[in-house]
């Protein structure tokens, strides 16, 4: 018995410190004015997601440096954290501990606008206008509300790699430009003894952004857009993806087990299909160069028949055929942070040091005046595809935040798994949003 | 309590007289033996008393406050909404199938192991040329990082990796399976990897057991006529009992909570499908990928009643003779 009350009297303690804690948040000091910039030393602590050792961690580190040398007030102090950790429990850990670094990646879209909700980040809307000109309409997805609180740094659309010699080889003369078109290119390509098109759907995003790219075919652009903002997803075009979707999974065009098929990082999956000959396409973002490279037995045979052309449009739907799903990088700064962090993010989108991030060949560049920094033949197309789009959705993932973005993969990669209806798809999105 | 006080008496086996009766003038020196006691007691247990406080207790407090509320992990907690998460992941398919999962890894941990573990530990237990190197072999696997494991048997049982060209070429590759990926069949490949990982612990649990079975009993066993197996089974093994349920105890519970051989071998769709998730991999794609805080606090609260209700429900019914008085009040 005693032992028992004992346990009470703990677990009543702990709740009291656990709202003492939950009731200690604000006490904070306003930004010094302007006047006082690069006066006093100053250490920004950054975290980034380039976690390994590569161009991308490289390049980071030489532009803290450089930051130094024109400011020797402010020195930077880098933290490269792995992207689901950084994302999922380090951050928000931080956010909510009141000890956040300065300046940190930011997703966009539905996590930036949780995070404004709780007062996390500096809203830094005076002081970047011309850097936000310069980006364009992308910079969006880092506002809310019309206010902006981060920039991107990276931002490319999502398009389908293939493998140029087998295209030939299966007698397809030009990329496909319609879904009828990439049908008839599935056909040929199976003739051929090839995979038509991977998909690692063991990941689940993956297999998801087939999905996506349905919706974005059978949904105007308007419903998207508040889709996004009030996550209400009444309208049936998120059902006829679905049925897209599964229209398009019966005529097989993918490999088999494809859902126990990692997206990328080792050979047997999606990505080592694609590199090394297996498989004639993927559909994949910007970045898939750099991560086609790591798994490649042969990088230079890859390098020649690697090519790239945006999702096919499907002829009669609702949707823009020339809007793409597309996503980026970004990073943001914490509420309390010093007024410097927001020249270093300026810095950082500013077109010569977006030019030197091009060159590493890890993104596209959001910044203009950094074009000449893309060098890749297929990235260049990209960025042609990206500048010439209509609209850019968000990744829906990210644009309906993660609650509501897992439940709805979760949910696509069900009709991939053959036990899903298109219907449930809908159903749990909407249950996520009221969880 | 009742032991210490026992083995203090100078006169073995009878028990100190009850306090009423003690002789007068002896109690101040029974009360600065008492405080002398009190200082040891809490001077040696604090630290410890400290860590599990801070690491256990008041965690265990948050998770269950948390539990409570709708909460994505930004900004305070405010929404409350009572026991709504509990009700939530009853009502949520993939939930169940995570028990389900869980029950059949107990269950299946247990009749495997078991049975596997007795045998070879008898084996181990008779001395033959390169016993040390076989008991060792047991052991390895047990040894391995869960990592290291789960990496393992994810490289082996890949869709045409080496378990599939091993089938293929002894002939068998209409065995072929989808290994990871064959919703129906998943849980079972699981099952495997984690009984080849843990029966080793079991066989040195029992072989340390064996250890302690007095030769002579075996000895007097045979001279009466009894054979090897009959010695087994009338000597040794109600003799091994303690040991035998002990390793029960370890096992359910390890199968209770059992996180990361499953995360890092099983694919993330196939674990969203629920074939093989189990409460603790559904409470971290709940709670940190779909960012539902509140919701996976409430997982783990689940989780961890499970638990103690079982291992209550062991001590009280099956570990019962093995630990009286330590736990349980002592049997009249």
């Amino acid at each position: 018995m005693a032992i028992k009350r004992r346990a009470t009297t703990f677990l009543a303690l702990s709740i009291t410190t656990a709202l003492l804690v939950a009731g200690c948040g604000g006490g904070e000091s306003d930004a010094p004015p302007e006047s006082e910039l690069f006066k006093n030393p100053v250490t920004l602590t950054w975290w980034h997601n380039a976690s390994q050792d590569g161009p991308g961690k490289t390049y980071w580190e030489k532009v803290a440096k450089d930051f130094n040398t024109l400011h020797p007030t402010v020195t930077i102090e880098i933290e490269g954290i792995e992207t689901n950790q950084l994302q999922r429990t380090r951050l928000p850990a931080a956010l909510l501990s009141n000890d956040p670094p300065d300046i940190f990646q930011a997703w966009g879209g539905g996590e930036i606008r949780e995070q404004v909700e709780a007062d996390y980040l500096k809203d830094i809307t005076g002081q970047v206008a011309a850097e936000v000109a310069n980006i364009g309409s992308s910079a969006e997805i880092w506002a809310v509300n019309g206010k902006q609180y981060g920039l991107p740094f990276r931002m490319g659309i999502e398009g389908i790699w293939y493998n140029k010699d087998m295209f030939e080889r299966a007698g397809i003369t030009a990329p496909p430009a319609t879904f009828d078109e990439l049908n008839d290119a599935v056909t040929k390509l199976k003739a051929i003894n090839v995979i038509p098109i991977a998909v690692g759907a063991g990941d689940k995003w993956p297999a998801a952004h087939w999905w996506y790219n349905f919706a974005l075919r059978a949904c105007s652009v308007d419903t998207l857009k508040k889709a996004s903002l009030d996550l209400n997803f009444d309208d049936q075009c998120f059902v006829k993806a679905g049925e897209d979707l599964k229209a398009f999974i019966a005529t097989e065009p993918f490999q088999r087990n494809f859902i126990a098929t990692p997206g990328q990082n080792d050979p047997t999956s999606a990505n080592g299909l694609l590199a090394n000959g297996k498989a004639a396409m993927e559909l994949m973002g910007d970045w898939n160069k750099g991560t086609l490279e790591t798994v490649a037995e042969d990088e230079e045979a890859l390098s020649k028949f690697i090519g790239w052309f945006p999702v096919p449009a499907i002829a009669g739907s609702a949707g823009d055929p020339k809007a793409a799903l597309g996503g980026g990088d970004g990073f943001a700064c914490a509420k309390n942070a010093p007024a410097e962090c927001v020249e270093f993010l300026k810095y950082i989108v500013s077109p010569e040091v977006q030019k030197g991030y091009a060159e590493t060949g890890t993104g596209l560049p959001v910044a203009k005046g950094a074009e000449a920094g893309v060098a890749d033949p297929a990235l260049k197309s990209i960025l042609e595809a990206t500048t010439g789009a209509t609209y850019v959705q968000l990744w829906l993932d990210t644009a309906f935040g993660s609650t509501v973005g897992n439940a709805m993969n979760d949910a696509i990669v069900a009709i991939f798994a053959g036990n899903g209806t298109p219907q449930q798809v809908v159903d749990a999105m909407k249950s996520a949003a009221r969880k | 309590m009742t032991s210490t006080n026992q083995t203090r008496n100078p006169v073995g086996g009878v028990s100190a007289p009850p306090t009423g009766l003690r002789p007068a003038g002896r109690p101040s020196v029974r009360s600065a033996e008492t405080r002398r006691k009190w200082y040891e007691i809490i001077g040696l247990t604090t630290p410890a008393i400290v860590v599990y406080v801070m690491f256990v207790l008041v965690p265990m407090g948050f998770a269950f406050y948390y539990s409570l509320f709708r909460w994505r992990g930004v900004g305070p907690p405010t929404d409350y909404v009572g026991f709504d998460n509990y009700v939530l992941a009853f009502q949520d398919p993939i939930f169940l199938d995570a028990l389900r999962n869980n029950a059949i890894i107990v269950f299946g941990s247990l009749l495997v192991q078991g049975p596997i573990a007795l045998g070879v530990a008898l084996l181990l237990n008779r001395s033959f040329r390169g016993r040390t190197v076989f008991r060792l072999l047991a052991f390895v696997p047990y040894v391995l990082a869960e990592v290291t494991v789960g990496i393992m048997w994810k490289l082996i049982l890949t869709d045409n990796g080496t378990f599939d060209a091993l089938l293929r070429a002894v002939g068998l590759g209409g065995l072929v399976q989808a290994w990871l990926a064959d919703l129906d069949l998943v849980i079972w490949t699981l099952l495997f990897i984690l009984t080849w990982k843990y029966v080793g612990f079991a066989i040195i649990l029992l072989l340390a057991g064996l250890s302690n079975v007095p030769q002579e009993l075996n000895e007097a066993a045979s001279i009466d006529g009894a054979s090897w197996w009959q010695i087994q089974r009338h000597v040794t093994l109600p003799l091994l009992g303690p040991t035998i349920r002990i390793w029960m105890f370890l096992s359910m519970i390890g199968s209770l909570q059992v996180f990361d051989v499953i995360w890092v071998t099983s694919v993330p769709a196939v674990r969203s499908l629920g074939a093989s998730a189990t409460m603790a991999t559904y409470m971290v794609d709940n709670g940190f990928f779909a960012r539902l805080w509140g919701y996976g606090n409430a997982v783990a609260v689940i989780l961890f009643v499970i638990s103690f209700v079982a291992a209550l429900l062991f001590q009280r019914f099956l570990l019962r003779r093995d630990i009286q008085g330590a736990i349980t009040r002592r049997a009249n």
